[in-house]
């Protein structure tokens, strides 16, 4: 009776080839370790931001005269409405925490390199998308810090020249920031941008399944097809649409059950952290909720202290370092394009910075640092000192690029190890 | 890979009880989903019972109040009003309120607490509308020989000053009694039933 249900699914949609092929069949390597549990937790936190918007439009106004008091409502009236927007808030910061370490393993196990460009490349539109979608979540509540925030941000394209002045009005759609704009970054937060993230999300994981997962060895688990004698492959079961192609060493392990379980223990600890965010201190100290946004929008007055949320406040410092408004627009998205030029700039061949020079290891750290360091600067008060430590650290975070175009031309590496270690 | 045999026994407990332990957890995960579609407390306080002072309510007249957003009657009925209930009952579908319209207080002919007072929710049981008070002799224009009652004015449906409906026309049941009590001789509270001791 099952058995028939299933074949008669199975004649009409590939529905059991495909779960095969890109989950229970998929080959893993079997070194993937601690931060290979991120892209799962990526799509976990996709799906509760999803899930959890649609629960909060049920409630949302979005209208300049009604959000701020529908917020309120949702808090305090809504049964368990409090726990769907600190679900949907708290995901936003973890979004952010996940990501940001899943670029970092990509970074440090070189997974952006040949052939996986691509990969990375529709990572970082996620990313991009993911800061436009965070952004204009961020104004919908609006309070103070909404409408201070998408004045400051909204202002930036005013840089722009000849364009920039109507530029902004146009993007307002009104001379001020007001309730026009509310409703088209509504249209675009709950409609426009998840439908963009969920394709874009689609498409990494399509471009990673052609390729295959890289590992924090950085060699191919994968042989031409005809290369490894038949005692050499793996004996669990492996897909055709990828054994036709290539043969599997040993090294590889089908992704269910053994990545899913390894994810699954990751996921226990991510709930127990956001549970405790979520249930305990929504607000972060004021880093995942800023206090003066518990104020409602006033046009008429800036708030003492102005900063984007914790995500974004790297690049804010590297907006505020430079003196000049225009080259502090442009060197802000330079800080981004840079990173999305990655696998252009990294000249090396061998990805893993086990097996990469000192001076890569230490690029990378440093660069974390740095960044971790920008984000300390960019949501802190201003403070003199602040302003050449920032330039310092800009210097430092474009330095990383320029240092690895350098080096990584005739890098002194070791060896490759022929099957991935433990 | 350990070469160590497959405990078979160990490997279904652990996944059976992997599923339960993650089934408890999606169960939970659903609560807040599902519970926020009840009413909000704000729905909830405006729902809430009403609190009527029916003192300065003359006999033969009738109040309207609002209770969840819908007409509610209170009309104080005299000894002659009363006394012609019995009169056309043969006139009548349900003149026993055997049909579940009514607190169990109210499934008698007067259909209310107190032989007095009324208390009806004005909402024609057809499509909605809500039916006119007629008294005076205008409703006999209607229903030949009874001179007060409830006539709608959209499909033509009538109801006797017990609220219940006459054979012959559209609304099939009678007006809806709301639960109500008396808090006193002059407080009505709509929208709950006094406990029953």
């Amino acid at each position: 009776m099952w058995k028939n249900l299933l074949d008669w699914i199975e004649y009409r949609i590939p529905m059991m080839r495909v779960a095969n092929m890109h989950a229970i069949q998929y080959p893993a390597p079997k070194n993937m370790n601690f931060w290979y549990v991120f892209g799962f937790l990526a799509t976990i936190v996709l799906v509760n931001q999803i899930v959890t918007g649609i629960w909060l439009t049920m409630n949302f106004e979005p209208s300049a005269e009604r959000a701020f008091a529908s917020v309120e409502y949702i808090m305090r009236e809504v049964d368990y409405g409090w726990m769907l927007r600190y679900m949907h808030s708290t995901g936003a910061s973890a979004f952010f925490v996940v990501v940001y370490m899943h670029m970092f393993r990509g970074m440090i196990y070189g997974s952006y390199q040949k052939p996986r460009e691509l990969i990375w490349l529709f990572g970082m539109f996620i990313y991009l998308a993911l800061m436009a979608e965070a952004f204009m979540g961020y104004v919908l509540p609006w309070g103070q810090m909404s409408y201070w925030g998408a004045q400051v941000i909204v202002s930036l394209f005013g840089a722009i020249p000849v364009i920039g002045p109507d530029l902004v009005i146009w993007i307002q759609g009104d001379y001020v920031i007001s309730g026009a704009t509310l409703n088209r970054f509504f249209a675009l937060h709950v409609i426009a941008l998840p439908l963009v993230i969920v394709i874009l999300v689609f498409l990494h994981i399509v471009a990673l399944h052609e390729v295959g997962s890289n590992n924090p060895d950085g060699i191919d688990v994968k042989k031409p097809k005809g290369t490894l004698p038949e005692e050499e492959k793996t004996d669990f079961t492996i897909h055709e649409y990828y054994t036709n192609r290539y043969d599997y060493t040993k090294d590889v392990i089908p992704f269910f059950p053994h990545i899913v379980l390894k994810d699954m223990v990751a996921f226990c600890f991510f709930l127990a952290a956001f549970s405790y965010v979520m249930f305990f201190n929504p607000d972060m100290g004021g880093y995942f909720l800023e206090h003066p946004n518990f104020e409602i929008a006033n046009p008429l007055k800036t708030p003492e202290h102005i900063f984007p949320v914790w995500y974004f406040t790297p690049f804010y410092a590297i907006l505020k370092a430079v003196p000049d408004k225009l080259l502090g627009v442009i060197a802000m998205f330079a800080a981004i394009i840079m990173l999305v030029l990655l696998p252009w700039i990294d000249r090396g061949k061998v990805r893993s910075w086990r097996y990469r020079c000192g001076l890569h290891k230490w690029n990378l750290i440093v660069f974390a640092i740095v960044f971790i360091f920008l984000g300390y600067l960019g949501g802190t008060p201003q403070e003199n000192w602040k302003i050449t430590a920032s330039q310092i650290a800009t210097v430092m975070y474009f330095g990383f690029f320029g240092l690895l175009w350098l080096y990584s031309k005739n890098e002194d590496t070791k060896p490759l190890p022929e099957r991935v270690t433990k | 890979m350990s070469n160590a045999p497959v405990d078979n026994g160990r490997r279904r407990f652990l996944t059976v009880s992997t599923c339960v332990v993650g089934g408890v957890g999606a169960v939970g995960a659903a609560v807040p989903f599902i519970a926020s579609w009840n009413p909000s407390a704000r729905a909830k306080a405006a729902g809430a019972d009403v609190e009527v002072d029916i003192s300065k309510l003359e006999p033969g007249q009738l109040m309207r109040v609002e209770w969840r957003s819908k007409p509610v009657w209170i009309v104080r009925r005299t000894q002659e009003v009363l006394d012609a209930l019995a009169g056309h009952e043969d006139q009548l579908r349900d003149p026993e309120s055997v049909e579940p319209q009514q607190p169990v207080f109210a499934a008698n002919r007067h259909r209310s607490l107190k032989e007095e007072y009324l208390v009806l929710v004005g909402v024609c049981t057809h499509l909605g509308c809500s039916p006119q008070h007629l008294k005076d002799g205008a409703f006999a224009e209607y229903v030949e020989g009874v001179p007060e009652g409830f006539f709608c004015p959209c499909h033509g449906s009538k109801f006797d000053m017990a609220g219940r409906v006459f054979q012959s026309v559209p609304a099939p049941l009678n007006l809806v009694v709301p639960p109500y009590q008396f808090l006193d001789d002059n407080r009505v509270l709509i929208g709950s039933e006094a406990e029953v001791a």
